[in-house]
């Protein structure tokens, strides 16, 4: 296991320096310059100069060579010198984003609370939402609860979350006035009545997104239920006597989630990802509104930086998966 | 009787005492949404106008613009004038006094000395300042004293109040920005996101791309103001989000620029929470004919400039009858609604400088189809026209927009009822309006017949804006096709005006100069079709007083007067 987990992690390296490559080299040459968000009252030669200022007419392999050193020796610096104080970093040139003119990691770091509290909830709520109701839609398959279970599926992945979104504003912010549309994010829980008011303000988001990954979920939940209820120790653990309760919840339930599990994990990786559609929709202003804000402004370094953090992400999710599935699963064995 | 009056008058001042000891921060607090999300507080370093409106409640200038475009003075003491000496007799330079005991947000006082530094910062070569325009044909900058600014120009100016004049160009402070020159300007985020200012309030926190959090300033220089103690800009989401929190949730004060379509704003506007502000200024939505031939059996290089002249759109009679073809009313009720109206100016505005031209209001199909048979072209078998073997096809490019498409749409149709093969194209915005030199879809060029987009000037004086129609502006492969002469339209007579009007300073003179170049470029040769005369369209709560949209300065120009309707 431990090799097969060094080899791993060591294949990884190529692979993100060559998914690194790729995305720079694909957004550099996309059409589109971070010129295009100055308005046409500024003279040409003006935006020329600013151009010149933010380094955009260096060629492609300094620009290239030059993110890398930030990325992987300036910026740990930074890091280290934010934690502990130290001034390790001096006067290095960060990572400069085009349309803020400062520095990225700050920006990220800014944007990841409110990803993390509104995304990382919403998942958390589809995750628990999602298992019960794939338990109990294998158990009593073909009932009432199985087929509305099936609907509720069908409809949390067919409908987009921008319609979701938009519908659950109208309902519950225009019309009942329950919750508000936008997203405060400078709203600091000090006290059982900000507590109130941040949990009534995630209610939307966390509704629509939860509704999506709850479908997703709860039939691969479903599925896998359904294969282990049929299998032979089901039998004999009936025939020993054990309720109903220990035989599902304790033996097929556990062997259930041996797949369910590694889909899950695979998935944390789009909560950081953030969810485009719902952020902007409800003004969330995470991860996912920076990106889409930086594709917008042709901010190549934004991009870059988000991307390739995106891809550190996926790599490092998909090894823990495999290696989890190989934890849980002692039938599975890696060499 | 006297005691009588006495007494109710008595009664009268006690009414009304409230409102005259209003107190600075009375009214708690203020939300303010900005779709797009302000990304930086200095506007020298801005990407686009959302900054610098967000800015100007923080930074001043020495003066500003009201709504009707006349300059008033904010930091100055008054507006320098050739008649009260302050400009001087030959244009050459002009002559500000501050207001005496100004202080900065920090209760640092405010000097001559700023206002040097800060052109210093907008004009040093390595700094990429976004608003160096407003400086331009300053030659130097004398301070003889604390409160004096003298600003020499390099040659005769007719209009002087660019710099530090508006919130495109506001003073920053000396101290906070002194290791910021140049190169250096990008590492100093700190001051970036917190600029100390004179403005009614100061930052709090600046989370960039997402959310201002603002505090009444305690040193600004009126006690009684502002009457908010806090204020929140905010930003993200669509125009239609923007003005839903206004009219119909009433989360928010104050929306900018919710241009949502006429329906959506009539369903809005019923709901009694907010109202739409509308003003107009100098966007114009326009079709611009290409005088050159884009036609891609040219080698590259030689698409799209003067060696070629345009096939079809060379001759006036066929510009003439696209344009005849266009119902503006149309277009208008179906894209802006109260947020547009029909033009055929170039220069809508001010007032003063909008030529009495009015001859394409009404759409004339036959008037158009007799002018193309005059040109010699003759509908074929398909209703297309035809002459001399070739087809009358033009190729029209606009930015991705839903409303323009529908424009797209609609004037299609009426060509082709003309009998010209209309070809539609749009472009993501972030590539037509880029200027990258390596596309061949940008605006410069213009790798099509025509196209549609809106322009406007800055402040309210149209030469600059003008002069971009001169020969030498033409973009071509020679300067990376960075120029403002987007047609190619040449015409030594319009040069020689636009260099009258550069050395013209009685107004009267100018703004006559200004509307016979505007004909020229409109409806003598057609050679830029107006369209719709863009209004910006905002929303605010019935609960928020003191509101005057102002479409020559930011929309916060006058934040410090606003007050919570009781």
């Amino acid at each position: 296991m431990l090799t097969y987990t060094l080899r791993r992690l060591l294949l990884a390296i190529p692979t993100l320096l060559l998914i690194s490559l790729v995305i720079f080299l694909l957004v550099d040459l996309a059409p589109g310059s971070p010129a295009s968000e100055i308005p046409l009252t500024v003279p040409p030669e003006v935006r020329a100069k600013i151009l010149e200022a933010l380094g955009v007419n260096e060629p492609l392999h300094i620009r290239y060579l030059l993110w890398l050193k930030q990325f992987f020796y300036v910026e740990p610096l930074n890091g280290i010198d934010w934690l502990f104080g130290t001034d390790l970093a001096g006067d290095m040139q960060r990572i400069i984003s085009y349309q803020t003119r400062s520095p990225v990691f700050p920006l990220i770091g800014q944007r990841l609370p409110q990803t993390l509290t509104v995304i990382g909830t919403a998942y958390l709520v589809g995750v628990m939402i999602a298992l019960p109701i794939g338990i109990y839609s294998a158990y009593k398959q073909y009932s009432l609860f199985d087929q509305f279970g099936t609907m509720f599926a069908m409809i949390g992945f067919s409908v987009p979350t921008f319609f979701t979104g938009t519908v659950f504003i109208i309902v519950f912010g225009v019309w009942l006035g329950w919750f508000p549309t936008k997203y405060d994010t400078t709203l600091k829980v000090t006290d059982w009545a900000s507590l109130i008011k941040q949990l009534r303000q995630m209610a939307m988001p966390v509704m629509v997104l939860g509704l999506a990954n709850a479908a997703a979920i709860s039939r691969y939940m479903r599925s896998s239920m359904l294969e282990n209820m049929k299998q032979d120790y089901v039998r004999t653990a009936r025939a020993k006597g054990m309720s109903e309760r220990t035989v599902v919840l304790k033996h097929v339930l556990r062997n259930s989630m041996i797949p369910v599990v590694t889909i899950i994990a695979l998935g944390i990786p789009s909560i950081f990802g953030g969810a485009i559609i719902t952020e902007n929709l409800f003004g969330v202003n995470g991860i996912g509104a920076a990106l889409i804000g930086a594709i917008h402004g042709n901010d190549l370094p934004m991009v870059q930086t988000l991307a390739f953090i995106f891809a550190i992400l996926i790599v490092t999710f998909n090894l823990i998966a495999d290696v989890l599935y190989g934890l849980l699963d002692p039938r599975i064995r890696y060499d | 009787m006297k005691l009588k009056t006495a007494l109710l008058g008595a009664a009268c001042a006690f009414a009304f005492a409230p409102a005259a000891f209003a107190e600075r921060g009375a009214d708690g607090h203020v939300n303010v949404l900005y779709w797009q999300a302000p990304s930086t507080l200095n506007p020298y370093l801005s990407s686009g106008t959302k900054d610098v409106e967000s800015a100007s409640l923080v930074l001043e200038g020495l003066a500003g613009f009201n709504e009707k475009g006349e300059v008033v003075a904010r930091l100055a003491e008054s507006v320098p004038t050739v008649e009260n000496g302050g400009v001087a007799a030959d244009l050459t330079s002009i002559t500000w006094k501050l207001k005496p005991g100004l202080l900065w947000s920090d209760g640092s006082p405010v000097t001559s000395a700023d206002a040097k530094f800060t052109w210093e910062y907008c004009t040093h070569p390595e700094g990429g300042c976004a608003q160096a325009a407003r400086y331009e044909g300053v030659s130097s900058i004398d301070t003889p004293d604390a409160e004096t600014i003298v600003i020499h120009f390099s040659a005769p100016k007719p209009n002087p109040y660019m710099a530090f004049v508006g919130g495109t160009s506001p003073i920053l402070q000396a101290a906070q920005f002194a290791n910021c020159l140049g190169a250096a300007a990008s590492t100093c985020t700190e001051q970036n996101f917190g600029p100390i200012g004179t403005g009614p309030f100061r930052v709090t926190e600046f989370k960039t791309n997402d959310t201002v959090s603002l505090e009444a300033n305690p040193n600004y220089r009126d006690p009684a103001k502002p009457a908010f103690a806090t204020m929140t800009v905010k930003g993200g989401g669509d125009a239609e989000a923007a003005a839903r929190a206004v009219m119909e949730t009433g989360e928010f004060d104050y929306a900018w620029n919710t241009q949502i379509n006429p329906e959506l704003q009539a369903a809005m506007a019923g709901g009694g929470k907010g109202t739409f502000l509308n003003g107009f200024g100098t966007l114009v939505e326009r079709i611009e004919m290409n005088m050159t031939d884009p036609s891609s059996d040219l080698a590259e290089g030689e698409r799209s400039t003067t060696a070629h002249p345009h096939p079809i759109l060379s001759d006036i009679k066929v510009r003439t009858a696209l344009s005849m073809a266009i119902d503006r009313q149309v277009l208008v009720d179906i894209g802006y609604g109260a947020a547009g109206r029909p033009t055929c100016n170039l220069v809508p505005a001010p007032d003063m400088f909008a030529s009495d031209n009015t001859g394409c209001l009404t759409q004339d199909i036959e008037g158009a189809k007799k002018l193309l048979d005059e040109a010699g072209w003759v509908p074929g078998a398909d209703g297309i026209r035809e002459k001399d073997g070739r087809k009358l096809s033009v190729l029209y490019q606009t930015s991705t927009n839903p409303v323009r498409q529908d424009f797209q749409a609609l004037i299609k149709g009426w060509w082709e009822e003309i009998g010209v093969a209309t070809e539609l194209k749009n472009i993501d915005a972030s590539v037509f309006f880029g200027g990258d030199a390596g596309s061949p879809d940008t605006f410069q060029k213009f790798y099509s017949d025509v196209e549609m987009y809106a322009n406007n000037f800055d402040g309210t004086d149209p030469e600059p804006y003008l002069a971009q129609y001169m020969c030498d502006k033409i973009p071509g492969p020679a300067n990376q096709w960075q120029g403002e002469n987007i047609n190619r339209f040449c015409d030594p007579a319009y040069d020689a005006l636009v260099k009258e009007m550069s050395a013209t300073a009685e107004m009267g003179k100018r703004a006559e100069l200004a509307k016979k170049m505007n004909d020229m470029l409109t409806k003598d040769s057609m050679v830029v079709v107006p369209l719709v005369d863009r209004g910006r369209l905002s929303a605010a709560s019935t609960t928020l007083g003191g509101v005057v949209l102002n479409t020559w300065d930011t929309e916060m120009w006058n934040a410090q007067d606003w007050f919570r309707v009781k």
